[in-house]
């Protein structure tokens, strides 16, 4: 390119993105969390969490955003897998077959009566495994030269 | 009453689509697509709120700010491609 020697300045850029990746990181969260009543859920959580730190990353640099976030996004993936596995182990250990969910209603001090489903922890380990399968494929074809 | 508001709503909508999509295809250079596909995501979330106003639904009031958030980031990488010929630096050249 022949613009390279020309000094480039992201200031508007980056002052957005510090503040959108907080609101883009929030949804997503309010995604991961409503999935069970309305739509939402893991997958698009998990995607809408990437997408945010695609964001990190065209805001920044590979290297800078591998300083803020020292995750290494396999072993997220992996831990994901693991954690559908062991839920899906659980259910064994109540005399139900393999990957049976239930849920129980539980007072919270803050948020009162609330029922807690044991899908949710399969829905963490979705959330987890796409974000880890999408970074991973973001970075590695970003580092290639 | 509403309804017919809605739906013409809907009817001059779907024109100014068009009328991208035209700057989309014909448009000379590149910005002008990207521009173009920046109006088109911005065309698309008032079409998907008038509809879920007009099936009464809040079902799809989370692919909004969805289509929000896509396009804009897809319209930062096309920019930064345009700019710089890379879309994500592997650190900065200063």
């Amino acid at each position: 390119m022949n613009k390279k020697n020309i000094k480039v300045n992201d200031l508007i850029f980056q002052t957005v993105t510090k503040i959108v990746v907080f609101i883009i990181i929030l949804y997503s969260l309010h995604l991961f969390f409503s999935g069970h009543y309305t739509p939402g859920g893991g997958f698009v959580g998990g995607l809408m969490t990437s997408s945010a730190l695609v964001l990190l990353l065209l805001a920044y640099d590979v290297k800078t955003v591998k300083n803020i976030l020292p995750f290494n996004y396999i072993n997220i993936a992996a831990s994901g897998l693991l954690i559908a596995v062991l839920t899906g182990l659980g259910s064994l250990f109540f005399k139900v077959p393999f990957l049976t969910h239930s849920f129980k209603y539980v007072d919270l001090p803050l948020l009162g009566e609330t029922s807690l489903a044991t899908a949710v922890l399969f829905d963490l380990a979705v959330y987890l495994v796409v974000i880890g399968v999408t970074m991973t494929i973001i970075q590695t074809i970003g580092e290639t030269e | 009453m509403i309804k017919v508001i809605l739906i013409c709503s809907l009817f001059f909508l779907t024109f100014s689509i068009l009328a991208t999509i035209y700057r989309l295809v014909k448009g000379p250079s590149a910005p002008d697509r990207v521009q173009a596909l920046d109006a088109l995501g911005i065309n698309i979330i008032s079409g998907v709120a008038i509809f879920s106003v007009l099936l009464r639904s809040i079902g799809f009031f989370e692919v909004i700010l969805l289509i929000g958030i896509l396009s804009f980031i897809g319209t930062i990488a096309f920019a930064r491609f345009i700019e710089r010929g890379v879309v994500i630096e592997r650190k900065h050249s200063e």
